[in-house]
C-alpha cells in the first residue's frame, strides 16, 4: 500500500479563531480512514481545505495527493484530481430526476452539444447498480428517501471517476438498515480500490468499517489509531476525543436550588416533512429554580429540535407529551404563547435565527418584549433607549452606541445582544442553545457569568452544548441526548467526560442490547 | 477599528441615506437649468404636486410592502376599481360626493383584505397574489364600467383633486394662508428635531454638531418656504398636498414609532428571527397588504377627482411608478430597509424627471427610457453598497 494523501502542517485561521493548527493527516491508498472528534474540533474545516472550498493560499501547509503537491483553488479542481466530498446536507436538486442529478454539472453531451439523454440514463442505471440502488433513473429525487439519496450522491461521485471519496457524517440522517447498507457499500468500494475518508460521530460504525482513525481535538491532530490493533476500541477513541487538560476556567457557581419550575414529560416530535421519522422520542426532564441543567448531545442528536419544539412548536409536527411549569400544564402553540408563559429560547445560530443583522442593537434587544415598551401600539422610544443602554452596561456589550448595526459587532457581543433580548422578556425558564458557539475564550467566560447570574436570580436554565468541559464546568446536572432520546442524567459531581460521551453515542440498538445484557446478568 | 475606518464607515452609511437627497437636488438644479427656470415656476410646481400626488400616496404603501419583503403589482388596478365604484355611485346613481369617497376607500380596503388573506394565511407569494389581483381588479373595473368612461363628478368631488385652499386669510398677490401653514410646519419641524436632539443628549447618544444642526434646519426652512412662496403666488395650497402631508406624517410615525412598524422591519430583515421573537408574522403581512389596499383606494379617489372621470384604463402602470419610487428612495430589494420619506423623494425624482423632460419637449418614449435607467442605477447603487458591507 502506498500513501495516497498526505496533509502536512495544515493551519487555517479565521478572524480571531485558529480553526486548525499544524494538522497532519496521512491516508493510505485503498483504506477507509475515519476522522473523529467533538463538534468544532475542526474536522469539516480540514475537509474543506482538502477539497478546495478554502482555496490554496488561504491556509498554511501542504497537501500531497498521489505524490504531487496539490494546489486546489476551487472544488472543481479537486474533483478533477479525483477527490469528491459528500456533505452532510445533501446537494441534490429535489425536482430533477436521479439521472439528471447524477450528471449535474457534468452532463453527457452528444456531438451536437445537446445532452444525450439515452446515454445519460443508461450510464445512470449502470452507476446506480454499482451502489446497489434499483430505481428508475427518471424518478425525481424528492420521491426517494434520505438513504437512497445518499446512494445517489455516491453514484454521482463515481461518475466523476473518484479516487478519494470524503463522506461527512454519511449516516447521521439514516436509519439502521440504510446505515448498514451504506457501510457495506463503502467496503465494496474499498475492494475496487477507492479510498474513503469518513467523518462520523458513530463510534461503533467507525469501529466496524474503518482501517485507520485520526482523532482531532481543538484543531489539532491528537493521534492516529490503527483499528486492527487489539486495544483500540470505542473507549480508546473517546479518550482521544475528550482527553484534554482540564485547566478550564469557568466562573465559580454556587447552586441555590429551589422548587421544580419546568418539567417535560414523554415529549415526542416528528420530522416536519418526512412522515414517519421520529426526531424526539419520549423525552422527559425537569429543571428547578436556580439550577443550571446541561443537555449534552452531539450534532444531529436532536438538541435544537427538542428545544425549538418546546418553544411554541417552532420545530416539527405531531407533538405529543406534556409541558409543566410550576406544576401547571402549558399549551404552547405559538412563540408568543411561549414568551408570555415565561420561556425564552436563545438560538444556536444567532445570525440566522437570533438577530435582525441589518438593524441596530437597541431594536434587537427590544424585539422579543416590545410589549413591555408599548401602550396602545405605540413604542416608547426613549424608554427603549434607556433599556438598551442599561443592557449595554450590565451585559458589557462592546459597542460605541446602541444605535450601532448589530452586523458590525463581534460574535461575542452579538451573543450578548441576543441574551439581553431574552433576559428582557423576564422569562423564568431560559434555554440556551450552544451559547458559546463561535465566540472567543474571554467572551465565553462572560457568557457563563451571565448564566450564573440568571441562576442566582432563581431562573431555571437549560444549557445545550456539545462541549463537555463547558457543561461540566458550569452545570449542576446534565442530561445526555443521543439520536432523539434522553439516554441518561448525571449529577455534575459524578459526571466524567468519558461517561457522558458514552451516553451521547449510545445508539438505540446498543441501548436495547445493553439493557438485555443487564437483565441477563441479573437473572 | 481605527478612527479613520470609523469615519469612512459613517460617511458611507450616511451616503446611502442622504445620497438620495443629493441626487434629488442635483436633478432639480439640472432641469431648472435646462428649462430656463420654468421647472420651479409657481404654476409648474403646483402642477407637479397635482399630477404626482397619487403616485406618492401609493409609494407610501408600497415602501411598507417592500420593507416587509413583498411586492404589490395590483395597486394601479385597485385604484382604478375604487375610482370606478365611486363613479358608478356618484355619477350614475346620483349619490352625494362623500358616499363615493367612502365607497372608493372601502373598495380599496376590501381588495387589500382579499390579497392579504391569500398572502398571509394561505401562503401565496405576494408577487403571484397581486399579479392575479392586477388582472382581477382591472377586469372588475371594465366590468362595472362596461368599458366606458363616466364623467363628470360633482364640483365638491373634483375639488379633492383640483381644489385649493386660497384666499382664506387674504394676502396681496399671494395667499397668506398657504405661507402661514408652511411657516407653521417649518417651526414644528425645528421644534421637533430640537426636542429629539435634546432627548438624545439626555440619553448620552451622539448628535451632530450644533452648527451642522442649525444649518440643516435653516436649509430645510429656506427650501420649504421658497416652495410655499411659489405655491402662494399661483393658486394657493392644493387640497391634495394637505392630504399627502397628513399621510406622510402619519405613516412616518407608524413605521418608526409603532409596534406594527417595528414588526414590518423585523420580518423583512430576518423572517425566522422575527418568528422566533414572537412576531405574529401572518397578521403583520395581512396588515401590510390591507394598508396598501387602503392607500390604493385613496389614490383612486385622487385620480378620479383630478381627471374628473371614472375610466376603465385609470391607474395603468401606477404600480411600477410606486415600486420604482420606493427603490430609488433607498428601499432594499431583500426587504428590511426603507423609509417613507425616502420613497417620497424617490417619487419626486421620478416626477421631476417626467415633468422636466415634458417641459423640454421630450415625449413619453424618452421619459420612459430615462426613468428605466434611473431605477436600474438606484438599485445597482444599493446592491453595490451591500456587497461592500458584505466583504468587510
Amino acid at each position: 500500500m502506498s500513501t495516497i494523501l498526505q496533509m502536512q502542517g495544515i493551519t487555517k485561521e479565521f478572524p480571531g479563531v485558529k480553526a486548525l493548527e499544524d494538522v497532519t493527516l496521512t491516508v493510505e491508498e485503498g483504506e477507509i480512514h475515519a476522522i473523529c472528534g467533538e463538534n468544532g474540533a475542526g474536522k469539516s474545516t480540514l475537509m474543506k481545505v482538502l477539497s478546495g472550498v478554502y482555496p490554496y493560499g488561504t491556509y498554511d501547509g501542504d497537501i500531497v495527493f498521489e505524490g504531487e503537491v496539490a494546489r486546489f483553488h476551487s472544488i472543481n479542481e479537486s474533483e478533477r484530481a479525483g477527490i469528491v466530498i459528500i456533505h452532510q446536507e445533501l446537494a441534490l436538486v429535489p425536482h430533477l430526476t436521479v439521472a439528471e442529478n447524477i450528471f449535474l454539472g457534468n452532463e453527457r453531451r452528444g456531438r451536437t452539444g445537446l445532452i444525450n439523454w439515452n446515454r445519460a440514463n443508461h450510464e445512470a442505471t449502470d452507476l446506480m447498480n454499482q451502489v446497489g440502488l434499483h430505481e428508475n433513473p427518471l424518478t425525481p429525487v424528492s420521491q426517494l428517501g434520505v438513504g437512497k439519496q445518499q446512494l445517489i450522491e455516491i453514484a454521482k461521485a463515481l461518475s466523476k471517476e473518484v479516487k478519494l471519496l470524503i463522506l461527512d457524517e454519511p449516516t447521521a440522517a439514516l436509519n439502521d438498515v440504510d446505515s448498514a447498507h451504506l457501510l457495506d457499500l463503502l467496503r465494496s468500494l474499498k475492494k475496487r480500490g477507492i479510498t474513503s475518508i469518513m467523518i462520523s460521530h458513530k463510534l461503533n460504525e467507525i469501529e466496524s468499517v474503518a482501517d485507520t482513525t485520526t482523532v482531532i481535538r481543538d484543531g489539532k491532530t491528537i493521534e492516529q489509531l490503527d483499528m486492527s490493533e487489539a486495544d483500540v476500541d470505542q473507549d480508546r477513541m473517546i479518550r482521544g476525543m475528550v482527553g484534554r487538560d482540564l485547566e478550564h476556567r469557568y466562573p465559580a457557581h454556587e447552586p441555590h436550588i429551589g422548587e421544580e419550575v419546568f418539567r417535560v414529560k414523554d415529549w415526542t416530535v416528528y420530522h416536519p416533512t418526512q412522515q414517519d421519522r421520529v426526531i424526539i422520542e419520549d423525552a422527559s426532564f425537569f429543571i428547578r429554580a436556580g439550577e443550571v441543567v446541561g443537555l449534552a448531545g452531539l450534532m444531529g442528536a436532536g438538541r435544537t429540535e427538542l428545544a425549538m419544539s418546546l418553544f411554541g412548536r417552532s420545530y416539527g409536527r405531531a407533538h405529543s407529551g406534556t409541558i409543566l411549569k410550576d406544576g401547571k400544564e402549558l399549551h404552547l402553540r405559538t412563540v408568543s404563547d411561549a414568551i408570555s408563559a415565561g420561556i425564552a429560547y436563545v438560538t444556536e445560530d444567532r445570525k440566522k435565527y437570533g438577530l435582525n443583522l441589518i438593524d441596530n442593537v437597541r431594536r434587537n434587544i427590544s424585539a422579543a418584549a416590545l410589549f413591555k415598551l408599548t401602550r396602545n401600539g405605540w413604542v416608547n422610544g426613549n424608554e427603549e433607549l434607556k433599556v438598551a443602554e442599561e443592557y449595554r452596561q450590565s451585559m458589557n456589550i462592546k459597542t460605541p452606541t446602541v444605535m450601532q448595526t448589530v452586523n458590525n459587532l463581534s460574535g461575542g457581543n452579538q451573543q450578548k445582544v441576543v441574551l439581553s433580548k431574552w433576559i428582557y422578556t423576564d422569562a423564568d425558564v431560559v434555554i440556551l442553545d450552544e451559547p458559546t458557539r463561535g465566540i472567543d475564550v474571554g467572551a465565553k467566560y462572560e457568557i457563563f457569568t451571565i448564566v450564573n447570574r440568571l441562576a442566582a436570580e432563581g431562573k431555571a436554565v437549560l444549557v445545550i452544548s456539545s462541549e463537555l468541559p463547558e457543561l461540566l464546568g458550569t452545570c449542576d446536572r446534565i442530561y445526555a441526548l443521543a439520536f432523539g432520546r434522553i439516554t441518561g442524567v448525571v449529577d455534575v459531581a459524578d459526571a466524567t467526560q468519558e461517561g457522558l460521551m458514552k451516553l451521547m453515542t449510545q445508539e438505540r440498538s446498543a441501548a436495547n442490547g445493553g439493557a438485555e445484557e443487564m437483565e441477563q446478568a441479573q437473572s | 477599528m481605527t478612527g479613520t475606518h470609523h469615519y469612512r464607515d459613517l460617511i458611507l452609511r450616511n451616503l446611502r441615506q442622504s445620497g438620495i437627497f443629493i441626487a434629488f437636488v442635483a436633478i432639480v438644479l439640472l432641469f431648472t437649468q435646462l428649462t430656463d427656470g420654468t421647472l420651479l415656476s409657481p404654476g409648474n410646481l403646483t402642477n407637479i404636486v397635482l399630477q404626482y400626488s397619487y403616485i406618492l400616496v401609493l409609494a407610501i404603501g408600497m415602501v411598507i410592502v417592500i420593507i416587509g419583503g413583498h411586492i404589490d403589482l395590483s395597486v394601479g388596478s385597485v385604484a382604478a376599481f375604487a375610482g370606478a365604484v365611486s363613479g358608478i355611485l356618484v355619477i350614475k346613481e346620483g349619490m352625494p360626493w362623500w358616499v363615493g369617497v367612502l365607497a372608493a376607500i372601502g373598495v380599496g380596503i376590501a381588495a387589500g383584505a382579499w390579497q392579504g388573506f391569500w398572502v398571509a394565511f394561505v401562503g401565496i407569494p405576494a408577487f403571484i397574489t397581486t399579479l392575479a389581483g392586477m388582472l382581477l381588479f382591472r377586469g372588475a373595473t371594465w366590468y362595472v364600467l362596461g368599458s366606458i368612461s363616466l364623467s363628470p363628478f360633482p364640483k365638491q368631488y373634483q375639488e379633492i383633486g383640483n381644489g385649493f385652499a386660497n384666499g382664506w386669510l387674504g394676502g396681496d398677490g399671494y395667499d397668506l394662508f398657504t405661507v402661514l401653514i408652511f411657516a407653521f410646519a417649518v417651526v414644528g419641524y425645528a421644534v421637533g428635531t430640537w426636542r429629539s436632539r435634546q432627548a438624545r443628549i439626555a440619553y448620552n447618544q451622539s448628535v451632530e454638531s450644533i452648527i451642522l444642526f442649525i444649518l440643516k434646519i435653516v436649509v430645510v426652512g429656506v427650501v420649504v418656504m421658497a416652495f410655499a412662496w411659489q405655491l402662494a403666488q399661483d393658486r394657493g395650497l392644493p387640497y391634495v398636498l394637505i392630504i399627502l402631508g397628513v399621510l406622510i406624517m402619519a405613516y412616518t410615525i407608524i413605521t418608526t414609532r409603532t409596534v406594527f412598524g417595528r414588526h414590518v422591519y423585523a420580518i423583512g430583515g430576518n423572517l425566522t428571527a422575527a418568528t422566533l421573537s414572537g412576531v405574529k408574522v401572518k397578521w403583520v403581512n395581512f396588515g401590510i397588504l390591507l394598508n396598501m389596499g387602503f392607500l390604493a383606494g385613496v389614490a383612486g379617489v385622487l385620480y378620479s377627482a383630478r381627471t374628473n372621470s371614472a375610466q376603465p384604463g385609470a391607474g395603468n402602470l401606477f404600480e411600477l411608478d410606486a415600486i420604482a419610487a420606493s427603490f430609488i428612495g433607498g428601499a432594499a430589494v431583500t426587504g428590511g430597509v426603507g423609509r417613507v420619506t425616502g420613497a417620497m423623494v424617490g417619487g419626486l425624482i421620478m416626477a421631476v424627471l417626467s415633468n422636466g423632460m415634458s417641459l423640454m419637449g421630450l415625449g413619453l418614449p424618452e421619459q420612459q427610457m430615462v426613468k428605466g435607467l434611473v431605477l436600474l442605477l438606484a438599485v445597482a447603487f444599493d446592491v453595490y453598497n451591500k456587497r461592500r458591507a458584505g466583504t468587510k
